[in-house]
């Protein structure tokens, strides 16, 4: 099996890989993050295996007796794994002060969910823009550190900090590199093996992951898929790892289309940026997140994350956007429109969707592929 | 029926005047969009730091969001208002306050009559995840200023053991913010700020928000002297315009009121005989539901929403480790400590993350927002709970199931429904009413006036 397949494998029975790492690591603790604003790095340097909580984008009604249905499908499937039992080498959660949805499964886990997790919160700041995010952020994230400390029962050192650091920032570069090779006319690897990739990083310990990245990259270096690119697509808005989603587009079509690039937390704005190292090493930390591109929650007063996605679609020479978002979120709705309209206006056709747990995939490519069609006339 | 108490009731004398209170504001937005008088209007959530602007002159109006959104329900305005925001390819599921007042900007229309009063400029407080994107689309529509204080990373709640050293972080930040708000408010309109004002309109929110609450636990007796109904109406002198001296005013009058209605023994209600509480806002275009409850003999006598919206409040555990609400209390020396800027700053920032519950329960809901809904109906002499499934605001309904089920492991019987604060289109009223109806049979609750 190689990296590619590989990362399909963790992805699939992440639960077979995290129970594996905890018999590595008898001692070793498993955090399970709510929203990709936990800072995973100051974890890891204790030790701990952070690891994203997801759903399965199954059909379920675990979730109705603890979550009003007008909250976003993402959050009740989250929290339909843990009341499932599927999650159970939790051993504590974060929430990194996402959206109000999450927060309410991640209080609807604790309450829930045996056996009931260790809470290790991150009051991570709700703007990142504020010229004074950063400096409180240094301070809330020392903090951080002190209750991991206490959880696992040992200082953190400088050294770990920086071992961490490497460890990550590695990740992070290694997975910009194989997305610069979507880049290229012929890109070596799908959406769906990208999206693959991505969330597999978000699941294990970075050190293996990082494995795999620079075993992935020898082997796309000549790949060569036996498959037409069709229309160069981005995918922007909320997170997305459905797998039916992103096979109805790369392989569900009359006409063919490749996911090239996104902007979502699945996907790039997960590893986008480095931590840039500083002699104050949590302050590093702290910058790093509150550079990162911003999820929408978090993108106010002004604009960031439009501009950013733009330059994506420019630099992987998308032919269009699908917009994506799931129900019921007050922050992608509220972008969606003039986000919509300044890619339009800066010749990135879009087309929107909104997503519930599980896609109807007839009437969606029956959309999708008029939606090709249209950037095809353009072409024509 | 001859067995059912009947109370004394009559309407309040104070009911002018917080009417007035409220329209003053509007009449003087009116004013604004039709040129009559070019008030200085800042636009933002009421949950904010509607003070602050104050230090700029006394011709500030504050334009809040969420009472607008609310008044435009209550007027039967939302489906106009939201046509213009849906138009744009807003969704329908957004926030309906968020939905009302966009709508109104974009189509250049006023609830209250006329053309829309577009403010001066945008000064928000975000803790609700719509809150500080609300107002990016709207500063961009009117190319107006937007600024917009993160107030999200909110102190814990009292047994999360929260250190010292985390809670002077935050309060730093929040206080930093504030003090930046005020040269960018200088920088914008060009006028010098002056800080009496400000320090007068900080002492007189700390002063009506807690007095708010005062009035609210004086409905602990029995029978409350107020109607849920009938506090919307007081509730929003403080959601408008805490900051100033006639809300002070209001305040003490409305307390001094109650006192006397207490006792003399005039009810909100004249037959009062099933206490309830109501969770979430009311469907503000069908508020009527209160006087069918009426009807069975059933007051609503408060809620987490209308006791807690903009502060005031304190959660503390009793000596048997029983958690209770009461009405925070303000700190001794405030008159001192406003006469400077950076007092009165810190003032205001300690008031909203020790007392500013709402807040706190929105990003942090876990076990205590469920106790304060408990301690509410428990210590408000409830026997139930009337629960709005509100479609319309996200913040108010995080954690509401879990809110449900605590009531009801209590002993607290709990009767839903489904609706939205804003959206008509999203309430059934029939469905409703018999909602309640097998829920008050059950309780053998007969109807006692048709």
């Amino acid at each position: 099996m190689g990296a590619i397949e590989k990362f399909q494998e963790i992805y699939e029975n992440r639960g077979d890989y995290i129970r594996d790492w905890k018999t590595k690591h008898p001692e070793g603790k498993v955090l399970g993050c709510f929203c990709t604003y936990v800072p995973e790095e100051i974890a890891y340097a204790g030790g701990v295996l952070t690891t994203r909580l997801l759903g399965s984008h199954e059909i379920e009604d675990d979730t109705a007796p603890y979550l009003f249905g007008m909250f976003c499908p993402f959050c009740r499937d989250v929290l339909a794994q843990g009341l499932k039992g599927r999650a159970d080498y939790i051993d504590g959660i974060s929430d990194g002060n996402c959206c109000m949805h999450l927060l309410q499964s991640f209080e609807a886990w604790y309450l829930n969910v045996k056996p009931q997790p260790k809470i290790i919160r991150a009051d991570i700041p709700c703007t990142t823009q504020s010229p004074k995010s950063a400096g409180y952020l240094k301070g809330e994230l020392e903090c951080f550190k002190e209750d991991i400390e206490d959880w696992v029962g040992r200082k953190i050192t400088v050294d770990d900090l920086d071992r961490a650091i490497d460890v990550f920032n590695e990740n992070r570069r290694l997975m910009r590199q194989i997305y610069e090779l979507r880049k290229a006319d012929k890109p070596p690897i799908t959406g769906l093996e990208s999206m693959y990739m991505v969330v597999a990083s978000q699941l294990m310990d970075k050190e293996d992951h990082n494995k795999l990245l620079k075993e992935a990259i020898e082997e796309l270096s000549d790949r060569r898929l036996d498959r037409e690119t069709g229309s160069r697509l981005m995918l922007i808005g909320s997170e997305n790892d459905d797998v039916a989603f992103y096979t109805m587009i790369e392989q569900g079509m009359t006409l063919p289309a490749t996911v090239v690039i996104d902007e979502h937390c699945t996907g790039t704005r997960y590893f986008w940026n480095e931590v840039v190292p500083e002699e104050d090493r949590i302050q590093a930390i702290a910058s790093r997140y509150v550079n990162r591109p911003p999820c929408p929650a978090k993108d106010w007063p002004g604009r960031i994350r439009f501009d950013h996605a733009l330059r994506l679609a420019k630099e992987w020479k998308v032919d269009g956007a699908i917009t994506i978002q799931q129900k019921f979120c007050d922050p992608h709705e509220i972008d969606m429109p003039p986000l919509r309209k300044y890619l339009e206006d800066n010749g990135v056709p879009t087309y929107f969707l909104e997503l519930d747990v599980t896609v109807p995939v007839g009437q969606f490519s029956t959309r999708v592929e008029a939606f090709l069609e249209s950037l095809m006339l353009d072409l024509i | 029926m001859n067995e059912v108490k009947r109370y004394p009731t009559k309407p309040f004398d104070c009911w002018g005047l917080a009417k007035e209170l409220r329209m003053d504001i509007y009449n003087k937005l009116a004013q604004k969009a039709s040129g009559e008088r070019n008030w200085l209007v800042a636009s933002g959530g009421t949950e904010g730091f509607i003070g602050l602007p104050a230090g700029l002159g006394d011709d500030y109006v504050p334009f809040g969001g969420e009472p607008y959104g609310a008044s435009t329900g209550a007027l039967g305005k939302s489906e106009e208002m939201m046509a213009h925001c849906e138009r744009k390819g807003y969704a329908r599921d957004l926030c309906g306050y968020c939905r009302n007042y966009l709508g109104s900007t974009f189509g250049d229309s006023f609830t209250f009559g006329g053309k829309y009063p577009h403010p001066d400029f945008y000064f928000q407080l975000h803790f609700c995840d719509t809150h500080g994107k609300w107002y990016q689309p709207a500063a961009e529509f009117t190319d107006k200023p937007y600024f917009a204080i993160d107030g999200g990373a909110m102190y814990r709640w009292p047994k999360w053991n929260e250190s010292e050293k985390r809670k002077e972080n935050k309060f730093n930040y929040l206080l930093q913010q504030l003090h930046d708000s005020i040269p960018w408010m200088e920088k914008i309109t060009g006028r010098e700020f002056n800080d009496e004002r400000l320090g007068e309109a900080i002492y007189n929110e700390i002063i009506s928000t807690s007095k708010w609450a005062k009035c609210c636990e004086l409905n602990k007796n029995i029978p409350a002297p107020m109607d849920e109904k009938s506090m919307y109406a007081f509730y929003v002198v403080h959601v408008l315009r805490r900051h100033t001296k006639e809300a002070v005013e209001f305040f003490n009058i409305l307390y001094d009121e109650l006192k006397d209605r207490i006792a003399k023994g005039i009810a909100g209600v004249e037959y009062e005989r099933y206490r309830m509480i109501h969770n979430s806002q009311p469907p503000w275009y069908a508020l009527d539901m209160f006087r069918y409850l009426e009807k069975f003999g059933v007051v609503c006598v408060g809620s987490q929403y209308d006791f807690m919206l903009s502060g005031g409040w304190d959660y503390y555990y009793d000596e048997n480790d029983v958690p209770h609400v009461r009405a925070a209390e303000p700190p001794e020396g405030l008159k001192d400590q406003v006469k400077t800027r950076d007092g009165a700053l810190r003032a205001l920032t300690s008031w909203y993350l020790n007392y500013g519950l709402e807040a706190r329960s929105f990003r942090f809901p876990m076990i205590e927002r469920r106790n304060i809904d408990v301690s509410i109906a428990r210590d408000w002499n409830c026997q139930g709970a009337v629960m709005h499934l509100n479609r319309g605001c996200e913040g108010w309904a995080v954690g509401q199931l879990e809110v449900r089920r605590a009531l009801v492991e209590a002993g607290f019987s709990v009767v839903t429904y489904e609706g939205n604060v804003a959206d008509p289109r999203e309430y059934d009223g029939p469905k409703t009413y018999a909602r309640f109806d097998a829920f008050l049979e059950g309780k053998g609750l007969k109807r006692l006036v048709e």
